[in-house]
């Protein structure tokens, strides 16, 4: 199952009007494995999820997903298997209704029209919003346009999900059942976040980027302990490490 | 301080009020999410049966006015039937007036040929056309109005795509619709925004209004850019397909049939009239 691998190799991007948002950034994903992508505002985390489905292009260097390398004649293939959420649902769902929305990757791939059917239910159904499937996207509360977004996203069966931000503007309960249905899902996870406690809830491992730079690569609960590094990429401990009374005990002695 | 409190309040009671009344078109949705005989009805028999009513209504002549009156039987059949709220219906249609009014205003100065007499005061051609305008005007927008709260503006746009109306026409129409309550809240959240900020003048300074319009603007660039690549993620090639099964069966044909022979029938013979000599011949 190699197509779940995501290979970044020494990854150079500068945006057009000078700007350096990637400068050389190198990791290698394999299968099924849930990454977190953590860093302050304009560290690069954004530019190079951008980079993942082939939206920018590299100025130097390569990516690989699963067995293709990413250019121009793979676009397509690539961009079928790394299924992108956005950060706001506004840009991610533009259809009129929440059906049309979800069947719109499916009917791009040229599924007939009982296959798009089975797909569109079978993604709504993941994520749990079947109820909503003839709404209208503005009239969702933002907790539903998550799950919508994702189930969009779904329908496509990716091999590789990439998120940015997939918490933020949610409520604590909102947040609490995204973590739970991503925990559920089996693709390869990419996932771009300030919130580190649930970068520690689903990710195994975490990828630090600074200043267009990966600076730290590990397992996410030593680079959460890590404060030195926290601290100098912009980042502070997840809430749940801070004032633990173990943690302070282990220090006072 | 109490008074630019209230101040505040009312101006932006005045602010949510402009957004609910002027922009509430989402509740046509809610309407058309309705279960009646004339919502079930396949889209493309109400969008004919609309289309040609607005055609023969605009169609008469510029003093028409009698002649015309019957056709408030279609609007008033579908309000009752379609169970929709005729004041919500009135509201909009009043919302729009003035653009109708602007158009006609002026007939009354330029066409001053006295037409008929009532008593000693003269009706000139003017009046006529004028009222004729605003008659027009009441019977298209109001039939439009329940095109969209029977059939949801979706709909209509697939039965216009299925009709053949060039695809890039269609989708333009489905994004306006579904990005125009995006850009109504942002907009209502900029002029929230800097309404606090000047809370001792009642309305919004040209420079200020004009710097408001031109972030939007860029705001609006920004955000298509976005959606675009949301849509080359999941495969964009430069077409919309949307799946939507339409089944037109015989009451169908009768709906549109029906209405339009109606329409055209009024539009031919003087109905009123006929009916006006009718009783007055049988009183004398």
């Amino acid at each position: 199952m190699s197509h779940h691998i995501v290979e970044v190799d020494d990854l150079h991007y500068t945006y057009p009007d000078g700007t350096v948002g990637l400068k050389g950034v190198s990791f290698r994903i394999t299968h099924g494995e849930s990454v977190a992508l953590v860093g302050e505002n304009g560290a690069g985390k954004s530019t190079l999820l951008l980079h993942l489905n082939g939206y920018l292009t590299a100025c130097r260097g390569t990516i690989r997903i699963g067995d293709y390398p990413l250019n121009k004649t793979n676009l397509q293939a690539v961009r079928r298997s790394v299924g992108m959420v956005f950060q706001n649902p506004d840009d991610q769902l533009f259809m009129p209704t929440v059906f049309d929305d979800v069947a719109f990757g499916p009917l791009n791939l040229g599924f007939s029209q009982d296959e798009v059917e089975r797909k569109v239910t079978e993604a709504l159904k993941t994520v749990g919003v079947v109820h909503l499937r003839k709404r209208p996207p503005y009239k969702l509360s933002q907790g539903e346009k998550r799950s919508v977004s994702i189930a969009t996203v779904l329908a496509m069966s990716p091999d590789i999900l990439v998120m940015d931000e997939p918490t933020s503007s949610l409520d604590p309960q909102s947040r609490r059942r995204l973590i739970e249905l991503l925990k559920t899902f089996r693709h390869s996870k990419i996932i771009a976040t300030h919130d580190l406690d649930m970068a520690m809830d689903l990710c195994e491992r975490t990828i630090v980027i600074h200043q267009g730079k990966v600076v730290a690569d590990g397992a996410a609960h030593t680079i959460f302990q890590d404060e030195n590094l926290l601290c100098s990429s912009g980042l502070e401990k997840p809430l749940r490490m801070q004032n633990c009374p173990v943690c302070k005990a282990v220090k006072r002695a | 301080m109490s008074s630019v409190i209230s101040q505040r309040c009312s101006s932006d009671f005045f602010m949510n009020n402009i957004g609910k009344d002027a922009f509430d078109i989402g509740y046509m949705d809610t309407l058309a999410a309705g279960d009646s005989l004339l919502h079930r009805l396949d889209p493309r028999a109400k969008l004919i049966t609309t289309l040609v009513f607005i055609v023969t209504v605009i169609s008469f002549d510029k003093y028409a006015l009698s002649a015309m009156t019957p056709f408030f039987i279609y609007p008033i059949v579908l309000i009752s039937f379609g169970r929709l709220p005729y004041r919500y219906i009135l509201k909009k249609v009043l919302l729009v007036s003035p653009f109708a009014i602007l158009v006609g205003i002026f007939n009354p100065l330029m066409d001053r040929e006295i037409l008929i007499h009532l008593g000693s005061i003269g009706i000139s051609g003017g009046w006529f056309s004028f009222i004729s305008i605003i008659l027009r005007f009441i019977f298209t927008v109001t039939a439009a109005l329940i095109l969209i709260s029977l059939t949801g503006f979706n709909a209509v746009c697939a039965a216009l795509m299925k009709f053949g109306l060039p695809r890039p026409f269609v989708v333009q129409l489905l994004f306006f619709y579904r990005y125009i309550f995006v850009l109504t809240d942002e907009s209502e959240r900029m002029v929230r925004a800097s309404s606090f900020r000047a809370p001792n003048s009642k309305i919004i300074a040209f420079s200020t209004f004009v710097s408001l319009a031109g972030n939007l603007l860029l705001r609006t660039f920004d955000r298509a850019e976005r959606i675009y690549r949301a849509m080359c993620c999941r495969g964009f090639d430069g077409h919309i397909r949307i799946m939507r099964p339409m089944k037109a069966g015989y009451q169908e044909i009768i709906f549109t049939l029906g209405w339009a022979l109606l329409f055209i029938l009024l539009r031919c013979s003087n109905v009123p009239l006929k009916l006006g000599t009718l009783i007055t011949g049988y009183l004398r």
